[in-house]
């Protein structure tokens, strides 16, 4: 049996897609259509239920989730977190914690999955189902060779010499695109890109031909042009191997480019479920609704700027600067001239300073951008690209190594702690990670109020009605300042550090991906808030994103950063329409939209023109 | 205990509204807005933490540590006896013998009085713990001896936290020429076994009281704190919190203080209390090769050595103050580690087969 399926993997290019098998076609159609039922389910998933005991009770995390996965069919399992997505599929292949139980019904080609022993399921995961984790850096063993882990399992479920088991693992690392397998084959995780490491993750959950192969966010923390090529593989993969695939995601886009059909999970239940074309095209469920008017969608095709409201950069055309001028008076904040931009760099170049052995590491180098008042700015990248030390060095958190960096008059450039002081009263920065950025040892009212007793605006019953005040404009309770973060929920979280970021009335705020940590509908209703607060003082912001529709929503220029170099800035419109620089028009192509017919679109013309 | 048996009366249930009565409006509206409010996002992590301060959750994670509990109340009945029985410093005894004083023997050989039997109760007598071959009462000088190693754990406890906290927190926080300097001089006070510093200590300060026996040990026993206050506090300075703070304008003993510290205070409480278990023993030890509190004043580990010659004709001479050594370094042992797996906030206990099986009966019988 084995060399049959491994027949079928290594003669993949020939093999024809099985029948019924329908993105690519796109006549995938409804559940129950002739084509998908002629097809038996690999995956039969029956009422099943997942609990957990927290002190003392059982809460349920998945309430009778019922549906099927045929070969070669990718079902998407769509929710936000906290929704039951991931623990449902993890329960089938008994890797819940230990609090945690399952019941209900999986059978997996007639084999009931809940309710085996650990030895049984020991044949089960891996032979039968694989797992692609979220994380490869923190799924793939550090200490070592790619190589030796998929040997490892190889070995693990089959008496193979570790000669062929080499060979079968190289094979492998050529079915997933890695490049170059020979050299990499002997490479530790750490020495491998995020992708390729995802490459390599791959290989190993196909070792051994699973039927079944679960991915956990597989792409969730990879950059949208590595993602882009990720996907490509796994819907080459899904011909070529004839497997089910579970993908579970929170990404609309990715969903739209992936799946044949989805089930969208609420709370535990699955309110929703359908063929790919159904949930986007005729969605019947609110939530289902709810969570696809959420997703920020980019505007690509040339459009009329007149026909969509485009809230920020209409504030240009809106005399701002006059506004920005009178409040920045009226609080006597500043005495420059309230129409000076107030960011400017000239030439900067930003470094990590040398630390013992490890040399000093330029992240940013030659850069130059001007934000105006009352102006809002996207700083786009990928990981890696310095856009996030800009933010940093912006409210000098880092020192600025040459160059020049002006923010809110000051110079940053060999500031000394005062000079420093005085320029923090002009900017301040909203983190990415709310969980993070709030001490969760103070209550939040003191996280707030800290800005304005530091710097000596107010104290007593003045600071605890202006933190009141402060709270109100994000539109939380006054009566939440008594609590402690992780009380909160992420959005709440980051509405507190908005507010924070609020307190001292800046000219210029640093927003560094202050919505990647959330969920969709969360993002949109904080990104809603950012807009409105944003009308409502007029601050200047650099909004520091790798997510292009959201820096789209918000912002009226873009700047495009990689490797450290500014790339290009223009108008958001122009930008993201007509960009000039290939790597711009690679960004934008690679983003995935949640549209199954435009991103089928979108992928065919993405693939022309990288062959043309 | 009753979190097993029933529910907690102050845990609210996932679906419950009820509200902490501090923030009686929380309800009102506002937080709905936020699709994924209260049990949308991650219900279950919430339900665990719900309503509560950190502190709250630390003393409730602590108080269902049933050893340490235990030996909380155990170390608490130590020391009332001790203080109480023959008097400290202000305090009245309500014991009738001195420790210094000799009495006539009691029984022949001074074999202890006390005797518990089923029939007749429990019988003290005129010298429970017996005497020595001059007459001393054991009891009066077994409590006398608790009392200074209890000062000596105390005061080593305390300034040798003090001394760890301070040179962990400013090696770990500034980084750089002064972690080097502090963390090398620290790894020279490791590389010196304690206990020959001590006993130089302890002769350099022989015959003193206990009061200057724990101030000088304290000098020997704070680097382990400082190594590990350090670790926490490099860990702790790339939180953005802390960024947030110096960019709120926080000076950098405020962010110490106000915003790491706190942060870091599991790892020390922790410590100080296993620090602690490590003094008295380390004390009795000193004491007990003479060059800690030595004779006409007493310890534990004194009372020890002194009668040891004893073992085979009078063993409660070695047994008494053996036993209480014992119980307060054991007593203090368990309440550290209940105090460490209730800051851990990995650790999640594993529910019994039967308490599952409780709540789930409870679960369909809703």
């Amino acid at each position: 049996m084995n060399g049959g399926r491994e027949r079928s993997v290594m003669g993949a290019s020939g093999a024809a897609p099985p029948a019924g098998v329908g993105a690519d076609s796109g006549v995938d159609s409804g559940v129950a259509s002739g084509a998908d039922s002629a097809r038996e389910p690999i995956l039969r998933v029956r009422d099943l239920n997942v609990d957990f005991y927290v002190e003392g009770e059982w809460f349920p995390a998945a309430i009778d989730v019922n549906y099927d996965v045929r070969p070669g069919e990718v079902l998407a399992i769509v929710g936000e977190s906290g929704s039951g997505k991931t623990q449902s599929s993890m329960a089938l292949i008994g890797l819940l914690p230990s609090n945690g139980r399952v019941s209900g019904s999986a059978q997996l080609d007639g084999k009931e999955l809940v309710g085996l022993r650990s030895s049984e399921l020991h044949g089960i995961r891996g032979a039968q189902i694989a797992v692609v984790f979220q994380e490869p850096m923190t799924a793939l063993n550090p200490v070592y060779t790619i190589g030796f882990q998929i040997v490892e399992t190889i070995r693990a479920h089959r008496s193979e010499s570790p000669k062929q088991a080499r060979e079968r693992a190289l094979e492998l690392l050529r079915l997933v695109d890695m490049p170059d397998p020979e050299t990499r084959i002997d490479y530790y995780p750490h020495q491998l890109s995020g992708g390729q490491r995802q490459r390599a993750m791959i290989a190993q959950a196909l070792v051994l031909d699973p039927k079944l192969l679960i991915a956990d966010e597989p792409t969730t923390a990879l950059d949208v042009t590595v993602q882009a090529e990720i996907l490509g593989l796994m819907r080459d993969l899904r011909r070529r191997i004839d497997s089910g695939i579970i993908l579970i995601t929170h990404d609309m886009g990715v969903v739209a480019d992936m799946a044949d059909r989805i089930c969208v999970m609420k709370d535990g239940r699955i309110v929703e479920a359908g063929s790919a074309r159904q949930i986007f095209y005729s969605p019947q469920h609110p939530y289902t609704k709810l969570l696809l008017a959420a997703v920020p969608k980019l505007y690509l095709e040339p459009v009329d700027d007149a026909d969509r409201s485009a809230p920020a950069p209409s504030l240009q055309s809106e005399g701002a600067p006059s506004a920005v001028g009178a409040n920045a008076a009226a609080d006597g904040l500043t005495d420059e001239p309230s129409d000076a931009p107030v960011l400017v760099a000239q030439g900067l170049t930003l470094e990590y300073p040398r630390r013992g052995r490890t040399p000093a590491f330029r992240a940013v180098e030659d850069f130059d951008l001007v934000i105006g008042a009352g102006e809002v700015v996207g700083l786009v990248g990928e990981s890696g690209s310095g856009k996030s030390t800009v933010g940093r060095a912006a409210v000098g958190l880092l020192g600025v190594h040459s160059g020049s960096l002006k923010v809110a008059g000051c110079e940053l450039r060999g500031a000394r702690s005062a000079d420093l002081r005085r320029a923090r009263e002009g900017v301040s920065i909203v983190f990415q990670d709310p969980g993070s950025s709030l001490n969760p040892r103070l209550p939040i009212g003191q996280s707030i109020g800290e800005p304005l007793l530091l710097h000596r605006v107010a104290r007593g019953k003045d600071l605890d009605a202006r933190v009141a005040d402060l709270l109100e404009q994000v539109k939380l309770p006054a009566s939440l300042r008594n609590r402690y973060p992780h009380e909160l929920s992420g959005g709440q979280r980051q509405r507190v550090g908005i507010a924070r970021a609020l307190a001292l009335k800046p000219r210029l705020l640093i927003a560094d991906e202050p919505t990647s940590a959330l969920d969709v509908s969360v993002q949109a209703t904080v990104l809603d808030l950012f807009s409105e607060l944003q009308r409502e003082h007029q601050f200047a912001c650099l909004f520091i994103s790798h997510d292009l529709a959201v820096v789209e929503m918000v912002a009226s220029r873009i700047a495009v950063m990689s490797k450290g170099h500014l790339v290009e800035v223009g108008g958001a419109s122009e930008i993201l329409r007509h960009p000039r620089e290939q790597y711009t028009k690679e960004l934008i192509a690679a983003v995935p939209v949640p549209d199954p017919d435009a991103q089928k679109d979108r992928r065919e013309a993405l693939a022309r023109t990288s062959t043309a | 205990m009753r979190h097993n048996r029933t529910p907690d009366p102050m845990e609210p249930t996932l679906h419950s509204d009820r509200q902490p009565d501090a923030v009686p409006d929380f309800a009102s509206g506002v937080v709905q807005d936020d699709l994924t409010a209260g049990a949308g996002e991650n219900a279950i992590e919430l339900k665990a933490t719900e309503g509560l301060s950190q502190g709250q959750i630390v003393r409730r994670r602590f108080l269902r540590h049933r050893g340490a509990i235990v030996a909380m109340c155990f170390l608490a009945a130590t020391v009332v006896l001790v203080t109480t029985s023959i008097g400290w410093g202000p305090i009245p005894g309500w014991w009738k013998h001195d420790y210094h004083t000799t009495y006539p023997i009691a029984i022949a050989g001074g074999r202890p009085t006390l005797q518990i039997s089923f029939s007749e109760g429990v019988h003290i007598g005129e010298h429970p713990f017996g005497q020595d071959t001059v007459g001393h009462d054991m009891f009066a000088m077994t409590m006398r001896g608790a009392q200074q190693s209890l000062t000596v754990m105390v005061l080593i406890g305390l300034l040798a936290t003090l001394i760890g906290v301070i040179v962990g927190a400013t090696a770990g926080f500034f980084r750089g020429k002064v972690d080097t300097l502090l963390m090398r001089f620290t790894d020279m006070m490791i590389a010196i076994p304690v206990m020959v510093i001590g006993l130089v200590l302890g002769r350099w300060v022989n015959g003193a009281s206990a009061l200057t026996l724990g101030l000088a040990l304290a000098f020997v026993e704070w680097m382990a704190m400082s190594r590990l206050v350090r670790a926490e506090f490099l860990s702790l300075r790339e939180r953005e919190f802390v960024d947030a703070a110096r960019v709120a304008g926080a000076s950098n003993t405020r962010i110490i203080v106000k915003h790491i510290l706190p942060n870091a205070v599991g790892v020390i409480i922790v410590n100080a209390t296993l620090l602690m278990s490590a003094a008295i023993l380390l004390e009795t030890a000193l004491s007990y090769l003479g060059f800690g509190i030595a004779f006409p004043d007493i310890s534990l580990g004194n009372l020890v050595s002194e009668y040891q010659s004893a073992f085979s004709q009078r063993p409660w001479l070695f047994w008494w103050p053996g036993f209480f050594i014992i119980v307060i370094a054991l007593c203090v042992n368990f309440i550290g580690d209940g105090l460490r797996d209730a800051f851990d906030p990995r650790q999640r206990r594993i529910p019994s087969a039967r308490k599952m099986a409780r709540a789930a009966r409870k679960l369909a019988a809703r």
